[in-house]
C-alpha cells in the first residue's frame, strides 16, 4: 500500500508543475496547449545543464529558462501576434520535440544521442518526521521537487487569490478590458504569465528528467504534459483541485503498474491507455459545468 | 467659488472634420451638468480630450485648480475625474468586492478582503446603492452593476463624474433609483456631468445644461427656464417636436390586401392598405408586433389567410420574391437582423440586391460600381461616415438606420413594413426617419409603422391600428383618435 501511493506521488509530481503553469496560463487568458513542449524542452536544459556544471541546481535553473524560453516564443506568437493559442501550442509542442530530440545528436557530435547518466537527486528525509509509520515514508521522505510542488500549489493559491497581481491576471482572463479601464497593461499580463507558465512547466520536466530518470531521452514526456492540461480542467483552475486531480491520474497509472507487475493478461500498451482514458471519461463528465475563463483564447 | 473644473476653447480636428470648435465647459463641485447632443455633435471628443485619451489642437483645461494637459487616463483618473462608461469595465464572473479591488492601491498588494468589504458596505448604505460586496456581478441586473462603476469612483475619492448615456440601458424604475443616486452624490459636493440626449432626465435632474451641435456650444441654459422643445430645438438647430406636415394623401389604389391572415402567435386579422398612407400599429411590446412584421416579411409560414401585393399574390413567398414583388422591409433588430456590422457601409447597402445592376455584372461582383453607388446613397440619405469603406458596427445607431433605409427605401418600394424604426436612436435622427416614411408615403407606397411608442404612431399614422394579443384590437383614423378607446384597445388581450 505504502508502495502504491508513493508510486502515485511520484507519477503525479510531474503533473502537478504543469498544471500550475497551464493554470498561471489559463487564468490570464490564453489556452496551455504549449505545456507539453515546455515540459520537453525542460527536461532537457535540466539534463543539460546539470552535466555540464555537475550541480542539479543549476539544472533545475537551465530548466526554467529553457521552458521560458519556449514560452517566450509562444507569448509574442499568441499574445503579441494574436495568432490562434490551440495551433500554436501544438505547433511548439512539435518544435520542442523535434529540437530537443536534434540537439542531442549534435552535441554528442556523433550522430548517436548525448549519453548522460546522472544520479537522480535522492530523497530528503525531514528528520523526525519521516519517522511517523505510514504517513512518514510517504510524506516526509521524498525528493525535494516533491516537497516544491506542495509549497508551489500553496503560493499559487494565495498568488491568485490574494494578491492584486493575482487579481489582475484573472481579471486578464475573463475581462482584459476592465483590467485595462482599471490602469494595467493586460498585454504585458497575458506575455507575463504565458512566460512563467513556461519556467513553472520546465520544473515539470526537470522532475522527470532530473529527479526520477537520470537522463533525457527523446520525447520524454510521453503526453505528460497533456494529462496536466486535463487536470488543470477537471480541478477548475484551482491550484489544489489541479494537484489532486494529478494525484488521481498518479493513481491510475500506479494501478496499472501493479496489475502489470501481477501479470493480469492484458496488453501493457492497452493499460498505458488507461489513465488517457479516465481523462478523456471524466472530462466528458464535466462537460459544459467547468465554465472557462469568459476571455480565454481571445486575443487582445 | 472656483469651478472645479474649467474647460477654455477646447478644439479638435479629425481631418476636416471640426469636432470641437472652441467648445468651454464648466462644472462646480455639488451640481449635476447635462450634456446634450445628438450623436457627432462632440460630446464624446470633448470627454476624450477631457480626460486625455486625445490630444487637443488648441484650449486648456484646469481641474481642481491645477492645469491639465498633456495628460493620459491614468493621470486624469488619478487627479479625481472618473468616468463611468455605457459599457461597463467589469468582471462579470468575479464578485463586487473583487471587481471593486482590482486595479486599486489602497486595497493592498495582498488584498485586504474584510477592510475593504466593511468600506463597501458603509458607502453603499450611505448612499442607497444596495450592493452586496460578495455577490457575483454576473448574478446582477444592469442597473445594480453601473451603481459598482459609481461606487468605485466614490471609494476612489473621485471628485467628478462623467456618466455617459447612463439610463440608455435601465428599467423607468432603475432610472428613477439612479437620479436618487446622482441628488445624493450632489450633496456629498462631487461635479457631475451627465451625458445624454433625453429631455426628461435632463429637467428632472441636472441643475444646468450645455447643449452641443456640431463641434459648438449651441446654447447653455439653467434648469427653471428650460423646457423640452426649447432643449430639443438647441441640440438640433430646428424644432423636431413640432407636428409632422402629415395632410393626409388622397389615398390610391390597394397594395396590401391582408385577409383572414393567421399564423403563430398571431391573427386571425385582415388590414388593407391603400397607396399613399400610413398604417401605425401601436400596441404594448409582445402583442405579436414582431410576428406580424416577421410573417409579412416572409420570414415566418403562414397557417391560414392570404396576402396580396398590388394585385399579386404572395402568402407562400419566400423573401427574395416579396422583394422582387415589391415589399421592403425595417427589422426592430438594427444590429443583428438589418445589418451585418462587421462589414462595410457599401456591402451592407448592396447586401439585398447584390445578384442585381449596378452592385454585379455578369454574375460577378462589381466593387467600383459598389462604391459609387454606395457613396451616392450615403449623399441622398445623409449616411455620417469617413468612408464608403467605414464598417458599419463602428457607425452611431441613427446613421446605421439610415443605412437600413437607404437599402430598403431607395428603390422606392410598393410597401415598406417598418418595425420600431426609431428605437434608440437620438431626436434629430427619430425625425429623420419619421420624415422619410412620410416622404415615401406621399410617393404613392404604403407603410406599416409598427411601434411601442404609442406618440410616433400618432403622428405618422393616417389609420392608426392597436394590436392585442396577435389580434387587431380596434382600428380608426387618426382624426377620430380618441385616448381613452385607444388604451383600451391596447390592454385588451385575446380571448
Amino acid at each position: 500500500m505504502i508502495d502504491f501511493l508513493e508510486a502515485a506521488i511520484r507519477i503525479a509530481t510531474p503533473l502537478v508543475f504543469a498544471a500550475l503553469g497551464g493554470i498561471l496560463s489559463e487564468r490570464a487568458g490564453v489556452f496551455a496547449v504549449g505545456l507539453e513542449g515546455m515540459m520537453l524542452t525542460g527536461a532537457f536544459a535540466a539534463v543539460i545543464g546539470t552535466w555540464l556544471t555537475g550541480f542539479s541546481a543549476v539544472g533545475i535553473i537551465f530548466a526554467m529558462a529553457g521552458g521560458g524560453l519556449l514560452a517566450t516564443v509562444v507569448a509574442i506568437v499568441t499574445v503579441r501576434h494574436r495568432a490562434d493559442n490551440m495551433v500554436t501550442g501544438l505547433t511548439s509542442n512539435i518544435l520542442a520535440l523535434g529540437l530537443t530530440t536534434y540537439l542531442m545528436r549534435i552535441l554528442s557530435g556523433s550522430g548517436r544521442p548525448l549519453a548522460i547518466h546522472l544520479d537522480p537527486i535522492g530523497a530528503w528525509p525531514v528528520p523526525v518526521l519521516s519517522k511517523i509509520p505510514v504517513l512518514g515514508p510517504i510524506a516526509f521522505n521524498q525528493p525535494p521537487l516533491t516537497y516544491l510542488a506542495v509549497i508551489g500549489c500553496a503560493v499559487l493559491s494565495v498568488f491568485l487569490f490574494r494578491s492584486q497581481w493575482g487579481l489582475k491576471l484573472c481579471a486578464t482572463g475573463e475581462n482584459p478590458e476592465a483590467v485595462f479601464a482599471a490602469g494595467a497593461d493586460p498585454l504585458n499580463i497575458r506575455m507575463t504569465a504565458v512566460i512563467g507558465c513556461g519556467a513553472i512547466a520546465g520544473i515539470a520536466g526537470a522532475v522527470l528528467s532530473l529527479q526520477q530518470v537520470g537522463t533525457f531521452t527523446d520525447g520524454m514526456t510521453g503526453g505528460r504534459g497533456y494529462l496536466a492540461l486535463a487536470s488543470l480542467i477537471v480541478g477548475r483552475w484551482n491550484p489544489w483541485g489541479a494537484a489532486l486531480a494529478c494525484l488521481g491520474f498518479g493513481a491510475a497509472e500506479a494501478l496499472e503498474l501493479r496489475l502489470q507487475s501481477l501479470g493480469v493478461p492484458l496488453s501493457s500498451y492497452v493499460m498505458q491507455m488507461a489513465p488517457y482514458l479516465i481523462a478523456l471519461a471524466v472530462l466528458a463528465g464535466l462537460g459544459r459545468s467547468s465554465r472557462l475563463p469568459a476571455a480565454i483564447g481571445k486575443p487582445l | 467659488m472656483a469651478a472645479l473644473l474649467e474647460m477654455r476653447g477646447m478644439v479638435k480636428t479629425y481631418g476636416s472634420l471640426r469636432a470641437n470648435d472652441g467648445v468651454d465647459l464648466d462644472v462646480f463641485a455639488g451640481e449635476i451638468v447635462g450634456l446634450l447632443g445628438e450623436n457627432g455633435s462632440g460630446k464624446s471628443t470633448l470627454m476624450k480630450l477631457l480626460f486625455g485619451m486625445t490630444e487637443p489642437d488648441a484650449g486648456g483645461i484646469v481641474f481642481k485648480g491645477r492645469e491639465l494637459s498633456g495628460h493620459r487616463p491614468r493621470e486624469a483618473m488619478a487627479a479625481g475625474i472618473v468616468m463611468i462608461h455605457q459599457h461597463f469595465m467589469l468582471v462579470e464572473a468575479m464578485t463586487v468586492l473583487e471587481n471593486i479591488m482590482l486595479g486599486w492601491e489602497e486595497a493592498g498588494k495582498l488584498l485586504r478582503r474584510g477592510t475593504i468589504a466593511d468600506r463597501i458596505r458603509e458607502a453603499s448604505e450611505r448612499l442607497g446603492l444596495d450592493l452586496d460586496p460578495d455577490v457575483r456581478v454576473a448574478d446582477l441586473p444592469l442597473g445594480r452593476r453601473q451603481r459598482i462603476e459609481i461606487l468605485k469612483a466614490v471609494l476612489r475619492d473621485a471628485d467628478l463624474l462623467i456618466l455617459d448615456e447612463p439610463t440608455s440601458n435601465l428599467a423607468p424604475s432603475e432610472i428613477n433609483e439612479l437620479l436618487n443616486i446622482l441628488r445624493r452624490l450632489r450633496s456629498e459636493g462631487k461635479g457631475i456631468v451627465f451625458i445624454t440626449h433625453k429631455m426628461p432626465e435632463v429637467i428632472e435632474v441636472c441643475d444646468r445644461v450645455v447643449v452641443l451641435r456640431a463641434g459648438k456650444v449651441a446654447g447653455k441654459a439653467g434648469i427653471a427656464g428650460a423646457d423640452k422643445a426649447s432643449l430639443a430645438a438647441m441640440m438640433v438647430g430646428r424644432d423636431v417636436t413640432a407636428p409632422l406636415s402629415v395632410e393626409p394623401k388622397a389615398a390610391g389604389a390597394v397594395r396590401l390586401d391582408i385577409r383572414a391572415l393567421k399564423a403563430q402567435d398571431l391573427g386571425p386579422l385582415d388590414l388593407r392598405l391603400r397607396g399613399g398612407e400610413i398604417l401605425g400599429i401601436a400596441g404594448v411590446d409582445g402583442n405579436g408586433q414582431l410576428e406580424l412584421a416577421e410573417t409579412l416579411a416572409g420570414l415566418r409560414p403562414v397557417e391560414s389567410g392570404a396576402i396580396t401585393l398590388d394585385g399579386a399574390e404572395i402568402t407562400h413567398a419566400t423573401a427574395a420574391r416579396r422583394t422582387e414583388a415589391g415589399l421592403a422591409y425595417m427589422p426592430a433588430d438594427r444590429s443583428t437582423t438589418a445589418l451585418v456590422k462587421s462589414m462595410t457601409i457599401a456591402e451592407n447597402l448592396m447586401l439585398r440586391d447584390s445578384h442585381r445592376q449596378p452592385f454585379s455584372k455578369g454574375g460577378l461582383l462589381d466593387r467600383e460600381a459598389t462604391r459609387k453607388e454606395a457613396r451616392s446613397l450615403m449623399e441622398r440619405f445623409d449616411i455620417r461616415a469617413p468612408s464608403e469603406q467605414t464598417l458599419a458596427g463602428s457607425l452611431s445607431g441613427g446613421n446605421q438606420q439610415k443605412i437600413v433605409i437607404a437599402r430598403e427605401l431607395a428603390r422606392q418600394p410598393a410597401v415598406l413594413v417598418a418595425h420600431q424604426p426609431t428605437w434608440g436612436l437620438d431626436p434629430g435622427a427619430t425625425r429623420f426617419v419619421l420624415e422619410r416614411m412620410i416622404a415615401l408615403r406621399d410617393a404613392g407606397s404604403a407603410v406599416i409603422y409598427i411601434s411601442s411608442e404609442l406618440e410616433e404612431v400618432l403622428a405618422v399614422g393616417d389609420r392608426i391600428a392597436v394590436l392585442a394579443g396577435g389580434r387587431i384590437a380596434g382600428l380608426v383614423s387618426r382624426a377620430e383618435v380618441d385616448m381613452t378607446r385607444i388604451g383600451l384597445w391596447m390592454s385588451e388581450r385575446a380571448a
